[in-house]
């Protein structure tokens, strides 16, 4: 059992220092690799920094052209449904972040060829925010914004 | 081990509407374990890759925020029907699954 219980311990301590290491590795050349998973996006804090590690940009123009749908009022934020649908042209990508989730980035869509503007999940929010969508086309970031209201966060332990 | 993933597609004039479920504990890494008090390890899906005739449709990248057993649905023109689509994820241990779909 004390065996055991040191290698959950030491793998514990290998999974910490390897986030530290990748993490490093991160902000010393960042965006090296570009098809991998964008750890350092998605492990920023604010919205700023998520975007300029996900897009090299935070440089935001407000585009009527995205709808988002989501509830008004989510009473469970473990799941909070949300679309977001566009007719802008050329997209390349569509992101969704949650301003006041911890790491804001919830997820980043990729669209390849011949996907249309439109993208449905459900995400967790752990309380009352601002949901961001920002649409990548043309190298340019549109992003259009909702408040969702919530009752039941669903990031609590 | 049964396979975690549940896709349909359905073509509408020359827009196919694809819909999946995948069946993913999600866990951020920052729920504990109300018994033990011990934090539950992060364990969710980063990668959601969709192929139709071997070009990729869609990518997700996801982030722990997405919700337990996470539901995406997205839209992409140039299917036909009988069109066989594939949908495979990678999570953050390194496990995965695939399935695939026919256009209906």
């Amino acid at each position: 059992m004390n065996s055991l219980k040191r290698r959950t311990f030491l793998k514990g301590t290998a999974a910490i220092s390897s986030v530290g290491f990748a993490l490093g590795a991160g902000l010393l050349t960042p965006r090296m690799v570009l098809a991998a998973w964008p750890k350092s996006a998605f492990e920023s804090k604010s919205v700023d920094d998520a975007l300029t590690n996900l897009a090299g940009s935070a440089d935001l123009s407000t585009n009527e052209q995205i709808q988002i749908r989501a509830p008004d009022i989510a009473e469970n934020g473990n799941v909070v449904p949300i679309t977001v649908e566009t007719n802008i042209a050329n997209i390349e990508s569509i992101s969704i972040l949650t301003e006041k989730n911890a790491s804001p980035l919830t997820a980043s869509f990729v669209l390849g060829a011949g996907a249309e503007g439109f993208v449905a999940t459900r995400m967790k929010m752990g309380k009352t925010s601002d949901v961001i969508a920002v649409v990548k086309a043309d190298g340019k970031l549109h992003s259009s914004r909702k408040e969702v209201k919530v009752t039941i966060g669903g990031c609590g332990g | 081990m049964a396979n975690s993933i549940r896709m349909r597609a359905n073509l509408e004039g020359d827009v196919t509407t694809v819909r999946a479920l995948i069946s993913h504990p999600m866990e951020t890494g920052m729920m504990k374990n109300k018994k033990t008090g011990d934090l539950i390890p992060a364990h969710f899906i980063q990668e959601v890759v969709c192929e139709h005739n071997g070009n990729t449709v869609l990518t997700s990248l996801w982030g722990p925020a997405i919700s337990t057993n996470p539901y995406l649905s997205f839209r992409f023109s140039g299917a036909k029907k009988g069109d066989t689509l594939k949908m495979s994820w990678v999570d953050n241990k390194g496990e995965s699954d695939s399935a695939e779909a026919t256009v209906a």
